[in-house]
Formats: structure tokens, sequence, C-alpha cells
């Protein structure tokens, strides 16, 4: 499955045109805004082709700013991901993210690029296999982490300061509400997890508390520090959240948490009923096609079957 | 600076603690008179109910404004930026600010939250006395020299120029700390030692040092 997201800046609209592989036939309803279309892949670049030709001509110049999400998708005949090929329509597709699919930190950073409608490179760095230690990504980050952002000549790692440079430079769908309390009680939501919760369950960490102590550790340790933020975030976000975390729009804590929330089902059995309100947000970013798609299983260098 | 009585601004804060030292940088460099609340996290004082009605979450420190209360280093100083723009400590280019950030959170996300006081005595108790300096010094000479690395090209008197900005009220707590408590190796770290001397020469820093605080112990 892929997203070929469509952004009408002109009227402020996009639209998110799901994009099923099936078979070598092409058919579509041409049904303005509800267009679902079976096809084989290679025949997604002639489509969203014919979608923009067939626009009226005022409409044709704020289609040019069409954003293909980049997402992992797979031929439906073989398991493996297939070579993201497609062509970005956006008029500026500088944006490279270096990312490792399971990387919660990179995850952030796509669900923010899919939020603000922007296109970007994928190019995957396999921690699993040491390729942060390539003298060539060592260039653009010495601390060896992804995510990385480069936008032209701006490398930024660090997904907190990605996100901010990002808000800053592409402010279409703010992820920051004007308000000053709302706003620091983002930037607060964020710091939990990017300095109080994360750092401590990453896979160097882990690996040190097996090595040392004991495999059965690791768990319990991770457990504890996940569960101690989340506590807090429950706390600090009772009396705001709705929809989502601090009220019915998404902003950067939703952006950090959603990715934190599903790693720690995923990964380290959080039960999160003892978390209300992070439970009842984290039902609303599973409805997030923003979400889905940037999620670790969509990306080109996922692994499947882990 | 810190003055007792009836000032708009309270900060909430322990002398130690390094995230405190940040807010109390950025206070004295934008000239901004505030109250010390002092919260001894060793007497688990983050746990009473005044505070907690204030910072539900027990963490220092916490900044209060008139009606706003805000917590979290980098939160407080987004806002006092915004808020009170009097000696800017962010750059307007893009780029320029976007270094300050990454700086500062290789400090708050990859050096601070691994040698903190809960994650020492983890590792002291369940490991060794002698694991717990080693696994400090392994990760903040990381994290140093990374700063090193990500700050060679830009630093001038200051991490990111001529002019003190955001990334200095990050390293200097940090690089203290490095000094004082961990007994660290500077002459590795060039640049940071060198900027560990010009902070000392700074009144704003100085005074926003854990000795000179009035919850120091004498």
């Amino acid at each position: 499955m892929y997203h070929c997201q469509i952004v009408n800046q002109f009227r402020n609209y996009s639209t998110l045109y799901k994009v099923r592989p099936k078979s070598t036939s092409l058919s579509g309803n041409r049904k303005k805004k509800k267009m679902k279309f079976y096809h084989n892949p290679s025949h997604l670049h002639s489509l969203v082709s014919s979608i923009i030709k067939s626009s009226k001509r005022t409409q044709l110049n704020n289609f040019t700013r069409c954003f293909t999400t980049r997402v992992g998708f797979e031929s439906p005949r073989t398991s493996r991901p297939m070579e993201n090929t497609e062509a970005s329509y956006s008029s500026s597709s500088k944006l490279v993210l270096y990312s490792y699919w399971q990387s919660s930190c990179s995850w952030r950073v796509r669900f923010a690029l899919n939020l603000k409608g922007l296109s970007y490179e994928y190019k995957p760095v396999n921690l699993a296999k040491g390729e942060q230690f390539n003298p060539d990504f060592e260039r653009l980050n010495p601390l060896h982490y992804v995510p990385v952002l480069v936008d032209g000549d701006t490398v930024i790692s660090d997904s907190y300061a990605i996100f901010l440079y990002l808000e800053e430079k592409y402010p279409q769908r703010p992820l920051l509400p004007a308000d000053p309390r709302l706003k620091a009680l983002n930037l607060q939501g964020a710091s939990i997890i990017s300095s109080s919760i994360q750092p401590l369950h990453m896979l160097s960490m882990l690996k040190y508390i097996e090595e040392k102590i004991g495999p059965e550790e690791s768990l319990s340790w991770a457990q504890l520090h996940i569960e101690k933020g989340f506590c807090a975030l429950e706390k600090l976000l009772k009396d705001f959240a709705s929809r989502f975390a601090t009220g019915n729009e998404v902003y950067m804590t939703d952006v950090f948490l959603a990715p934190q929330i599903a790693i720690a089902t995923a990964r380290f059995n959080i039960n999160m009923s003892t978390f209300p309100s992070l439970s009842r947000v984290n039902e609303s970013y599973k409805g997030l096609p923003e979400f889905q798609a940037s999620s670790p299983e969509r990306q080109p260098d996922a692994v499947h079957g882990q | 600076m810190a003055t007792a009585g009836d000032q708009q601004l309270k900060l909430y804060s322990y002398y130690r603690s390094s995230c405190s030292f940040r807010v109390r940088i950025a206070l004295n460099l934008k000239g901004l008179k505030y109250e010390y609340r002092a919260v001894n996290l060793l007497k688990k004082e983050q746990y009473s109910p005044e505070f907690r009605k204030l910072n539900p979450i027990g963490y220092v420190p916490v900044l209060v404004d008139g009606e706003m209360a805000v917590s979290d280093s980098f939160a407080i100083l987004l806002y006092l930026e915004e808020k009170y723009p009097q000696h800017p400590l962010l750059p307007k280019d893009l780029q320029r600010k976007a270094l300050n950030f990454q700086a500062a959170n290789i400090v708050c996300s990859s050096i601070q939250p691994l040698q903190n006081l809960a994650v020492l005595n983890y590792i002291e108790e369940r490991v060794s006395p002698d694991a717990k300096i080693e696994w400090a010094k392994v990760h903040i000479e990381k994290g140093f020299a990374a700063l090193e690395d990500l700050l060679r090209n830009y630093a001038g008197r200051y991490a990111t120029g001529d002019e003190v900005s955001f990334a200095d009220l990050f390293l200097a707590p940090q690089i203290h700390a490095a000094f004082t408590r961990f007994n660290l190796d500077m002459t590795q770290f060039p640049l940071l030692s060198r900027l560990h001397e010009a902070y000392n020469e700074i009144p704003a820093f100085v005074d926003a040092r854990p000795d000179k605080q009035p919850d120091a112990p004498s």
C-alpha cells in the first residue's frame, strides 16, 4: 500500500490517495477527491501525471506541489521491499532523510514530514549492520545517531532540532500552537520523551545492561523508565488531552508521543491501560494516515518478519 | 538575578541541578530579576504537595511568570526567549539556530540523562562503583567529542560565534559538572576547555553556578 498525497495549496486541502497494487490493468474512477486506483506499481507515475494534466489550468499550478509520500511499499508478487522509484512532483525535492526503519527518533521526523506534506528522499542507515559508523555518515553526524536531515546545504541531526527547523522553515500545517502555554506544554511533553524516556531504552543502553547485569534486566529497566515517563506525561496532559495530546489538533507532543507509545507496546510490553489519556490519544494516532505512512513497516528498509 | 521578595518571576531550582543552572544563566543574561525558590531534591521536596500543584511531575526547574508556570529547561528557555527578547539567545539564521538546538540536545538528550543520579545509582548498585564512574566518563566523553566536531567550524569566542547563545546555556553547566564532579581529562576537548574559561569570565554565568545559589551548602 502506498500513499500519494496531492496538496492543493490554493484551496488549502490535501487529498490522500490510497493506492493499492492489484493487477496489470489500469482503471480508475475519476471522480474528484475520491479516487481509488488499482494498478501495477509501475503505472503510478503516469497515473499521478494524468491527475495533474486533467486539472484546470489554474489548479495546475497549485498541483505542481504534489507530494508523494515516499513510504515503504512492496511489490505484490515479492516480499522484498521495492526500490522507491517514483518521481517526486514537489517543486522542491531537496530534502534527504537519513533514517533507520526501527528508530523511534527517525519515526518522529518521518511523521512530521508527512504532516507537513513534505516529500523527501529516504536514505537508510542500517544500525544493525553498523552503517552509522561509515565515514560518510560520521561526517554527517559524529554521534552516529539517526535521524539526520539534509536540506540543501543544511545538515541537521537530532529529532528535536530537526523538528524545530522544519517548523520554522516549512510553516504549513503548524505543529506548535501559537498560545504560549500550549506551546510550552508541547515542548515539555516532547522533552520528556526525548530526554527522559527514549535515551534510557535505546539499543546501546540495553546492550550494556544485558552484558553487565543480565539479559532479563534490560527489559525491566526499559519498562521502569517508560512507565515513569508515561506517568509524568499522563499527569502533564490530563487536563489538556482531547482527541490528541494537547487538544484537538496534532502538535509536537503527538509527533514524539505516537512513535513512543507504539514502540512501548510492541517492544517492551507496556500495559497502556494504566495511562487512560495516553491510551485515548493513541487510538487517534492509529487512525492518522500520516502516522501510518511513517511507521517502521512501511519504510523502504523495513525487514519483514521482525 | 535572584532576589528576595515579591517578584513576578519565580524560579524553582536546586543548586546542583544542571537543568536549573541553564535557566539561571538565561535569566541573568536577560537581566531578569527573579525569586529563587529552593527545592531540595535529596530531601524529596519535589514531591511536596505545594510543589506538585505547580508541577505534578516533580521536576526542577519550574519557572513561574505571573499566572503562567513552565517546566523543562528547554521549554522555559524558549518561553523566555520569546517573552523577553532582550539579549537574544537564538540567532535569526535558521542554520545557526538549528546548530544551537543540536548542541543543546546533545547535552540534554545524549549526555545529561545518561549521567543523572538515578542512572548512576543503578549502575553503582547493580554493577560496581567503578563501573558507574566509567559509564559516566564514556557518555560524557562521547557527547563532548561530538560537540567538538559539531562546533569546530562555527565556534568563535563562544560556542557558535562571538556572542553567547542558546548552546552556551547548555554547555556551561555540563562542562562545569565534568570538571567538578567527574574529573574528566578535559585536555582532549580543547574547544570546550576554552569555552569553560570564557564562561568563567561572565558574571551572568558565574552568578548562576551551583556554589553561588542560596541553597548551596556553606
